[in-house]
């Protein structure tokens, strides 16, 4: 699904991505774990098509098309959902509103008939129940006055509807609660299919308690230094990185 | 395109008073105090401090031509069809050039205690409210004003249906002024919507001036809309003084998307307690366009609340003034006044000239204000457009939610919907800059 050779990527003068190499296949999740500054949110605005990042070699193919030439939209459409780590507030946007229009344009790119009001609102109205996001959610500005948690859930939300073949979590647990936690773990595992993948990056391994992951990926200044499974992670949460860090340098 | 009826094509508004004298025009002590006014005044200056970042000088390179009598020409009621708010279950005054036009109008006969008609249709006298502003063009409007509305409504009586004032400019020379005098008094607990629009039929570079007055009485409840979209050469100028009874609850919404240059004056007297007083306005402008809105809220009495709320959407060389007094009385304990003005530049040759002014002398009182002037938001933008849409669609959304905080104030519900949708309309015009 996701082939990413030798991705190499600056901010300004400084490169962030030093060569990385990950292959995701579909029915997968990975987890990227790393220190503060390691560049696993870059790798997550790289794949999804932020400005302000220079790609100055290497490349990611995501089934077989060059996912780095697409539009941040056009790799939406295309199944590539990025889950922020700060979901921005938009004031004055209606949440139903957006996110009809969202769902619609990547329902119409794919060829599947556009949801009109009635039924866009039966289709989101069961997911927030899942979310334990209340109603009045809906008529609220997108994000505007959100907590920290309701972000969160708001992203996971989003990505229930728009129903991504490739799902990117950056940091989608920091600043929650564990309940807040749960809920958001539950959203991302109901999504998991045979047809689709997650990448969840996170800090922490608490995260990873809740979405079990196929692989763990430790980075460290811009290269992934270390690949496992889950136990990784587990020896990760009891050793912290700086043995992984000594033994890559 | 019609031609106007009789205009004075006098050089000086001395001259052109004249012909005021000459129609037997009512109201003449006022008229000639206007006059007088003006003469020591003339026009304001960008050295004077309420006028600094608003040039005139355009306006006053114009043939004087206050447009005294009806126009020749009449205009068909099918050129009224498609205006905004043309369709909107309301009573009707329609004013063409300054002088209300009964057979394009529609109203309904209305309950007792329910006055809406024209100014010279009803024995009603403006006051000045030249006493307390010293504006030139109120004394200008006092020396010449034609006609405009009159809305009376008695203690606790409300208005059936929104009564919508519709002053369209026909006048096809240059300089051509309509001078417009409204008035509405309600009594206590009165309710009502009013709707004002200010629309041009033809692209000369015409004047208008109007001063409204409202005296709002006691725990009255008025939602007055002001809707200006005249053509980019026009001049607009506006005044609003207004009075609040006790409890009364006044909203103003100016809409202001046309005219080369619009000035509103508003000026708000919180003399008694309890009041409750928005003024929300949107601007959204393009070429040379200038909205210029200088506000004037006093409180002088305790427990009021006053919130001001203004964005603006500037694209091309256009230019948003702002000007945000809030003048707090001593004595005026437990007032609550909130000021905000926002705007979003679409180019970098737009302007904006915010100036908020707090003057407190209370001190048990609630103020704040904030401005802001910035590009469009480029997270904004990247969050929408990682959700599948493009870059023209995610601006122009994110433009509606930045006018829609203004429009969403709106509390009738057709008036809201309908300018909703022409401002998502008009943002498909103004340019999809990056």
């Amino acid at each position: 699904m996701l082939q990413i050779k030798n991705l190499q990527a600056w901010i300004g003068d400084k490169p962030i991505l030093k060569g990385i190499d990950l292959t995701v296949t579909a029915g997968e999740v990975h987890a990227v774990m790393g220190p503060n500054g390691s560049g696993k949110s870059t790798l997550a605005s790289v794949l999804a098509g932020r400005e302000g990042y220079d790609v100055t070699g290497g490349e990611a193919l995501y089934n077989d098309s060059n996912l780095l030439d697409l539009a941040p939209e056009e790799r939406a459409r295309e199944g590539v959902f990025l889950a922020f780590q700060y979901p921005v507030e938009i004031p004055g946007v209606n949440s139903a509103y957006f996110l009809r229009s969202a769902v619609n344009a990547v329902r119409k790119h794919r060829g599947v008939e556009e949801l009109d009001a009635m039924n866009f609102l039966k289709a989101v109205k069961s997911k927030m129940g899942e979310l334990g996001l209340g109603e009045d959610f809906l008529k609220r500005p997108v994000n505007a006055g959100f907590s920290g948690g309701e972000k969160k859930r708001n992203e996971i939300l989003q990505m229930t509807m728009l129903d991504p073949r490739l799902a990117i979590l950056d940091e989608t647990d920091s600043g929650l609660d564990i309940d807040a936690l749960r809920i958001v773990a539950d959203g991302v595992n109901r999504l998991r299919r045979d047809d689709n993948a997650q990448i969840v990056i996170t800090h922490y391994q608490r995260l990873l308690d809740y979405i079990v992951p196929d692989f763990v990926h430790v980075l460290h200044d811009g290269r992934i230094i270390k690949s496992g499974d889950k136990s990784l992670a587990i020896e990760l949460e009891e050793r912290g990185y700086d043995w992984l860090i000594k033994k890559a340098a | 395109m019609s031609q106007a009826g009789t205009t004075t094509s006098a050089l000086t508004p001395m001259e052109a008073f004249v012909a005021v004298e000459q129609n037997g025009m009512p109201q003449m002590p006022l008229r000639k105090a206007g006059l007088a006014r003006f003469s020591d005044s003339g026009y304001p200056t960008l050295k004077d401090e309420d006028w600094r970042f608003t040039n005139v000088g355009p306006l006053t390179e114009l043939p004087f031509r206050p447009i005294l009598s009806e126009s020749v020409q009449a205009i068909e009621q099918e050129q009224l069809d498609d205006v905004t708010f043309g369709q909107l279950d309301a009573d009707r005054l329609v004013f063409v050039d300054g002088h209300f036009n009964a057979s394009l109008s529609q109203i309904a006969e209305q309950s007792s205690g329910v006055t809406v008609s024209n100014l010279a249709g009803v024995q009603t006298e403006p006051n000045s409210v030249s006493a307390g502003d010293a504006d030139p063009f109120i004394a200008l409007n006092e020396a010449f004003f034609t006609d405009g509305a009159v809305i009376q409504i008695d203690d606790s009586q409300r208005l059936a249906k929104p009564v919508h004032l519709l002053f369209v400019t026909t006048a096809s020379e240059e300089g051509e002024a309509a001078h417009i005098r409204n008035c509405i008094v309600t009594g206590a607990n009165a309710q009502g919507t009013v709707i004002e629009s200010h629309l041009s039929l033809g692209e000369a570079a015409t004047v208008t001036n109007v001063v409204t007055e409202s005296h709002i009485g006691d725990g009255a409840n008025i939602e007055h809309i002001k809707f200006q979209d005249q053509s980019a050469k026009a001049f607009h100028l506006a005044s609003l003084h207004s009075e609040l009874g006790h409890d009364a609850r006044y909203a103003f919404h100016s809409i202001a998307l046309g005219a080369r240059l619009s000035r509103n004056n508003l000026r708000m007297r919180l003399t008694q307690p309890g009041i409750e007083c928005v003024l929300n306005g949107l601007y959204m402008l393009r070429g040379q366009q200038l909205a210029d809105h200088h506000m004037i809220v006093e409180h002088a009495a305790p427990h009021c609340d006053s919130h001001e709320y203004f964005n603006g959407i500037l694209d091309d060389q256009s230019r948003g003034v702002f000007h945000g007094r809030i003048l707090v009385q001593p004595g005026s304990q437990k007032t609550d006044a909130k000021q905000t003005n926002k705007n979003l530049l679409l180019s970098d040759d737009a302007t904006v000239n915010t100036k908020p002014q707090l003057e407190i002398y209370a001190d048990d009182v609630k103020c704040t204000h904030g401005a802001t002037v910035g590009e469009m938001d480029d997270d904004a933008v990247f969050y929408l457009r990682a959700r599948g849409l493009d870059t023209a669609t995610a601006r122009r959304m994110l433009l509606h939610g930045f006018a829609g905080e203004i429009v969403e104030r709106i509390r009738h519900d057709a008036v809201r919907e309908e300018l909703d949708r022409l401002v998502w309309n008009r943002l498909e015009a103004l340019r999809k800059s990056d």
